[in-house]
């Protein structure tokens, strides 16, 4: 019974309590950079869950036969191999999408979220237990990503995943899907977040 | 001409850090004083440079010819990662003052995405010799002094009376918005 409490609990924990980029502010790089569209967001979300998913998985595996020296070098060889599956997979089935990402499918390889995942919690806990938490992690981090692009594609192109929301008469905030709109729209959404969790009395969290 | 406009577009039109996004880790992390941006910038210049030069070797005499263009990522990482570490001991043996000044900020560039990002740049656009070391020192220089223009304005943030819930890196990132504005104005001087 226990055990099944602690996998909900870390099920739940990337969602809400740690849930990247916003409480864990890691893998900032592709949340400002492939937002432009609520596509781009679900689709490099979705690649970064399946990467933090599988490496956590091995890492932890092997944890025990690692030696702790050449452990940081050891989970980046086991974390590029996988981002190269990724990447040949997605141009593979998902060419136009893989066209769209770019350089930032390559460089989940650099993303602070897979090594913090694998360092932080796969390097000491159980193979199954770790999967889980980089799965919630990883679903985390796509939900926060379709959010940041629906937003900019709703305001700024009027469309959401290529479907027109807006009226004929809604005037596109361009500045949105330009690199500016990235910014200014992820910080406000670190705000809105941060006073929900000070009106809700939780630790504040970000210094 | 066309080495000056990639130089110009480089630094100013597509910033590597305004108009790319690579390389936020540090942007928020060592940015709340100057003196740590200083070093930060000098160590990513350096280290840019270098890794830009052996990647694009690399790929150019060794996978290319060998299609073996799919490990790229995996070498690109492993170079990197071994770069940093044998720079860091060079300099610590041969140049103390450089390595106390640098020394910090080396280990963290491994997972510094601007890094990488331009040895994917460079071998994505399909640059030559000449061009690859305008482009990485330049975007390489661009970072620098973004990093250092945004580190400016930090050090006011902190005297300034800020909402709670926006304090920290919320306000950060608007302001890194409000400068990304001002750059979009480079975007007539070059494509």
């Amino acid at each position: 019974m226990r055990s099944t409490q602690k996998f909900g609990e870390t099920l739940k924990a990337g969602l809400w309590k740690r849930i990247p980029p916003f409480r864990l502010v890691l893998g900032l790089c592709p949340s400002l950079a492939v937002t432009q569209s609520a596509e781009n967001g679900f689709g490099m979300g979705v690649a970064l869950a399946l990467v933090v998913t599988l490496s956590s998985g091995i890492i932890s595996s092997l944890r025990n036969i690692i030696p702790s020296k050449v452990r940081i070098a050891s989970y980046i060889v086991i974390i590029a191999t996988l981002v190269s599956i990724v990447e040949i997979l997605m141009k593979a089935f998902f060419f136009p999408l893989s066209e769209q990402l770019g350089i930032y499918i390559p460089l989940i390889v650099v993303n602070c979220i897979v090594l913090g995942r694998a360092e932080g919690f796969a390097a000491k806990n159980p193979p199954l237990i770790s999967m889980i938490d980089g799965l919630s992690v990883g679903v985390g981090y796509t939900i926060s990503l379709t959010l940041i692009g629906s937003i900019r594609e709703i305001f700024g192109k009027g469309e959401w995943f290529g479907m027109q929301v807006m009226g004929q008469s809604y005037e596109p905030m361009t500045f949105l899907v330009l690199a500016p709109g990235a910014f200014v729209t992820i910080g406000i959404l670190l705000g809105i977040q941060n006073l929900f969790s000070r009106w809700r009395g939780e630790k504040f969290v970000q210094g | 001409m066309d080495l000056f406009y990639l130089a110009i577009s480089a630094t100013f039109v597509n910033n590597i850090l305004l108009a790319q996004y690579l390389g936020h880790c540090p942007f928020l992390g060592v940015s709340k004083r100057i003196e740590t941006a200083i070093g930060m910038a000098a160590a990513i210049i350096f280290v840019t440079i270098l890794s830009a030069i052996f990647t694009w070797s690399v790929f150019t005499f060794i996978l290319r010819p060998y299609d073996l263009e799919f490990l790229q990522t995996l070498t690109f990482i492993l170079i990197i990662a071994s770069l940093v570490q044998l720079v860091e001991i060079i300099l610590k043996k041969k140049s103390r003052v450089l390595y106390n000044a640098l020394g910090v900020y080396l280990a963290l560039i491994t997972t510094n995405c601007a890094v990488m990002g331009v040895a994917l740049l460079v071998v994505r656009k399909e640059m030559g010799f000449v061009e690859m070391l305008v482009f990485s020192s330049t975007s390489a220089v661009g970072y620098a002094l973004a990093l250092l223009l945004f580190a400016g304005h930090r050090e006011r943030l902190q005297i300034s009376a800020i909402p709670k819930s926006m304090q920290g890196t919320a306000i950060a990132l608007i302001t890194a918005g409000i400068m990304s504005l001002a750059f979009i104005g480079f975007q007539g001087m070059a494509g």
